[in-house]
């Protein structure tokens, strides 16, 4: 922390001369690189429209309500439908990622050079495609329905629970491993009885966490033809019934609050 | 006899999860039918599966031989305007967050205010991104102006409650020292809480940066914009050496912001 001089007094600053110099540059690149992008923003799109937008916003307010509540009587199935997608896909990608977490986990990969990369690179990539694109391409391979839908999911959730989960498993006590080691259990034992008590807590919380994300997703896989409630969504919007969009939308959220509030229970009864 | 005597001799056992017997066997009986209800309800037709194994064969292929070249044009454009539509709407919405962070935090904001920003973040992450978009693409007309303002939107909910608890739990000494010297309210929040905040803020930032533009590949699948848009009509042409190139191309950008945000928070911390 430097101490200038100024007229005799000895003034505290938070950076030297040359550290602001630096700071002052690093912004100017900063707000350069977002005008750029504004402009490229601003340049692609149709500006008649967005003045326009407070007027259609509120036509589509006026005409989206009030919600068309007797149509509800047809959401029953594709609520259930997505509750399904939503709880088959976690349990399907939870099997899947339990391999993959210990591949990937320092401590119980079985090779650090070549099988734990692998695990790594199955855990990033299946993260970093989003589940509707999962969807498409399963849409695509298998034809549109539900069971695209629960594989998509399950796909998209490996990395994410295989991700925390073998973080869990690096963060284990060895102590307790060492005890059972020392037991002459063998390699089996030693994961039943030393690792998997340690992390089923870890493991339970994930499985909620992950589910809860999962009822949100599968909400909208529908609107590329993956089954659930995103169907009803989107022959809505294609044949713009708001009264239906609304009332769809509104079910979406009470379904993600609810998920959100069991998600919240059983993590504070496990943890 | 004492207990120990009675236990003597009996193979050790694990105490089971739930302790009562009708509770546990409810609860794992009522798991298994809602599993079998449940997969019964899924209709596989095998005989279009079978068909599409050709096709899914196929897809697999082209991860061996990405087609970057014949679509080289619509994945540059829609690439870029993936990245534009993610700096500037991670720019922005942080920019907002930080404000609605500070108003969220018990400890600094009053109760009109913590109660007025923690609706905002309700709000924001309540309604997913994908289903902003299609009122803001149904709002502004179609292009990335719809897409920013989505994941700007969608950042606000994120970083805000994140933000807001990092606040919440910051060391109060440290602020209460700024506060006696005689610091004015900005001051306060610049030498008091700022510093406290501003690793945790950076490192959630990249992050969001790294879902800002995740989310952005597939707002094109409902016209706001982005490398979505592209992968869609590839999908749909059953081109999939130009998808597995989008997609590789994704992955990679996802690896390396990653490995960049691991270098930052390490510097930061």
């Amino acid at each position: 922390m430097p101490v200038q001089d100024i007229k005799g007094r000895p003034l505290w600053q938070r950076r030297s001369g040359r550290e602001s110099l630096a700071h002052w540059v690093m912004w100017l690149i900063g707000v350069a690189i977002f005008a750029y992008c504004w402009q490229q923003i601003s340049a692609a799109t149709t500006w008649f429209f967005v003045w326009d937008a407070p007027r259609i916003a509120n036509d589509i307010w006026t005409r989206a309500t009030p919600p068309r509540w007797e149509y509800i009587t047809q959401l029953g199935k594709p609520i259930w439908d997505t509750l399904n997608i939503a709880t088959l896909g976690t349990i399907f990608a939870l099997i899947l990622a339990v391999p993959v977490a210990f591949l990937a986990a320092r401590n119980t990969t079985p090779s650090r050079f070549i099988i734990r990369p692998i695990a790594l690179l199955i855990i990033v990539s299946t993260r970093s495609i989003n589940s509707l694109i999962w969807a498409l391409l399963l849409i695509a391979i298998i034809g549109p329905g539900v069971f695209a839908g629960v594989i998509a999911i399950a796909i998209r959730s490996i990395g994410f629970c295989a991700k925390l989960l073998y973080e869990a498993i690096e963060e284990i006590n060895e102590t307790q491993v060492e005890a059972i080691t020392a037991t002459g259990a063998s390699r089996w034992q030693v994961m039943a009885y030393g690792i998997v008590p340690q992390i089923l807590p870890a493991f339970a919380g994930i499985a909620v966490f992950r589910w809860d994300i999962n009822i949100r997703e599968s909400t909208v896989l529908g609107l590329v033809g993956a089954g659930g409630i995103g169907l009803q969504l989107s022959s809505s919007l294609n044949v713009l019934a708001w009264p239906q969009v609304s009332l769809i939308l509104l079910v979406i959220l009470a379904a993600v609050v609810i998920s959100e509030w069991v998600s919240a229970k059983v993590r504070g009864a496990i943890i | 006899m004492s207990e120990l005597q009675t236990l003597v001799g009996r193979p050790w056992k694990k105490p089971p999860f739930v302790q009562r017997p009708w509770l546990r066997w409810a609860l794992l009986i009522g798991f298994v039918a809602y599993l079998i209800a449940a997969f019964m309800t899924i209709e596989v037709n095998w005989a279009r599966v079978y068909e599409g194994l050709e096709r899914g064969k196929q897809f697999v292929l082209a991860f061996t031989s990405p087609d970057f070249t014949s679509r080289s044009g619509d994945i540059w454009e829609g690439m870029i305007e993936s990245i534009i539509m993610t700096v500037a709407s991670s720019v922005v919405g942080i920019a907002i967050s930080i404000p609605i962070a500070l108003g969220a935090a018990r400890n600094i904001a009053p109760l009109p205010v913590y109660l007025i920003c923690r609706s905002i973040i309700a709000v924001s992450r309540a309604l997913q991104e994908i289903i902003v978009a299609i009122l803001l693409v149904a709002i502004f007309g179609f292009g990335p102006l719809a897409g920013f303002l989505t994941l700007s939107f969608a950042t606000i909910g994120f970083l805000s409650k994140l933000l807001a608890e990092d606040i919440e739990s910051m060391d109060r000494v440290q602020a209460e020292a700024i506060k006696a010297s005689g610091a004015r309210w900005t001051q306060w929040i610049n030498y008091g809480v700022q510093p406290q905040v501003m690793p945790r803020l950076i490192g959630l930032s990249i992050y969001r940066l790294d879902i800002n533009f995740r989310e952005s590949a597939i707002l094109g699948l409902v016209g706001a914009g982005g490398i979505g848009a592209t992968l869609n009509t590839a999908f749909d042409r059953y081109e999939y050496d130009t998808a597995a190139a989008i997609l590789l191309m994704i992955i990679l950008i996802v690896m390396a912001l990653e490995y960049l945000s691991g270098i930052i928070r390490e510097r930061v911390q």
